[in-house]
């Protein structure tokens, strides 16, 4: 995730990272890493970005802060993650309206 | 190119998506799908979402997703069949870059006649298909985040919101880490050149670092056998 600070609201770290803030520290599936309680409802990267194995670059000069993922496997669980995407039609189209159906992903660029 | 693919199966409760990978967005991505004026859902992704999420390398990719929304077969090479134009001769007025590039293309592991042929048997099959994959095969086939992936991972996103100079500090840092994600380097090369030739950024291009990496190995062969859950 790139923010321009780092301090973010602990839903928009929950919601691009995947990992939930619990009193017992950061979770996911059935992982918890514990970690400091956050201040309040921020979470500040520069504490947890090294707890949880995630890099974290910072360029002063466009005053942007950017944390990968965390080592690891790719996926906890066979369950596809979902995505909400603009459809060339206009308006989002998230992929779990989809289900019911079998579903072909298919990545493809013009480059 | 999956049009007549989807047209065949759509009525027995199966749906393509499309997901363009374009950190340039729709200017770039719109003039293909004007052309195709797909029915199914065809997406812009200008962040590659979906190779952080999935783990996706390179294009076309395909990933297979059941009614439950369970992962059934991980991102892979797809090909709906082989592209025509493949094999067409070239005329003597394609410059000698392109004639390169095609001469490469042609060596590209594609598979697509197989791949088509597994998509059909999954969808009327299902389940019962040796294609779809269980759980545990489909953990194996994702495999894990090395601390390197991780790390181009954070200068791929930085540099897309980046220009210039900036940008290809990240981008290059991001290709040094994580050498065989084609989708970083086609991207950032494309940004600077089209055609994916060498420049004064970018000393090396498409072409070079397929011949360098030999096109047999450019795309990795379908796991098709032993197809177990």
């Amino acid at each position: 995730m790139v923010t321009s600070a780092p301090l973010v609201p602990v839903a928009e770290f929950e919601r691009q990272t995947g990992w939930e803030l619990k009193p017992e520290g950061a979770c996911r599936g059935s992982l918890c890493i514990p970690l400091p309680a956050p201040a309040g409802d921020q979470v500040d990267l520069r504490s947890v970005a090294g707890k949880l194995g995630m890099p974290l670059l910072h360029e002063p000069e466009a005053g942007l802060w950017s944390m990968g993922p965390a080592p690891g496997p790719v996926l906890e669980g066979a369950v596809a993650p979902d995505f909400t995407l603009p459809d060339w039609r206009g308006g989002d189209f998230r992929l779990a309206s989809l289900r019911g159906r079998k579903v072909l992903i298919l990545a493809w660029a013009p480059w | 190119m999956w049009r007549e693919l989807r047209d065949e199966l759509k009525d027995r409760g199966f749906e393509v998506v499309t997901v363009a990978l374009e950190t340039r967005g729709w200017k770039e991505a719109r003039r293909w799908i004007d052309a195709a004026q797909p029915e199914h859902p065809s997406l812009l992704d200008a962040t590659h979402l979906l190779g952080e999420l999935y783990g996706i390398v390179n294009v076309p990719t395909g990933v297979w997703i059941d009614e439950q929304g369970l992962l059934v077969r991980p991102p892979e090479p797809a090909f709906p069949g082989r592209p025509a134009f493949l094999d067409q001769p070239l005329p003597d007025t394609v410059n000698p870059r392109l004639r390169g590039v095609l001469t490469e293309a042609r060596k590209l592991n594609m598979e697509g006649d197989r791949y088509a042929a597994a998509l059909r048997d999954w969808v009327a099959q299902g389940a019962d298909s040796p294609y779809a994959l269980g759980p545990e095969e489909v953990a194996r086939r994702l495999g894990e985040r090395s601390p390197e992936a991780c790390r181009a991972a954070a200068h791929f996103e930085l540099a897309q919101n980046l220009e210039g100079e900036a940008a290809v500090v990240h981008f290059k840092e991001a290709h040094r880490l994580q050498p065989r994600n084609w989708a970083y380097k086609r991207q950032a090369w494309s940004l600077v050149d089209r055609t994916q030739a060498p420049n004064a950024i970018y000393p090396t291009g498409w072409l070079e670092e397929v011949r360098a990496l030999g096109a047999e190995f450019y795309y990795p062969p379908l796991e098709f056998e032993p197809e177990q859950r």
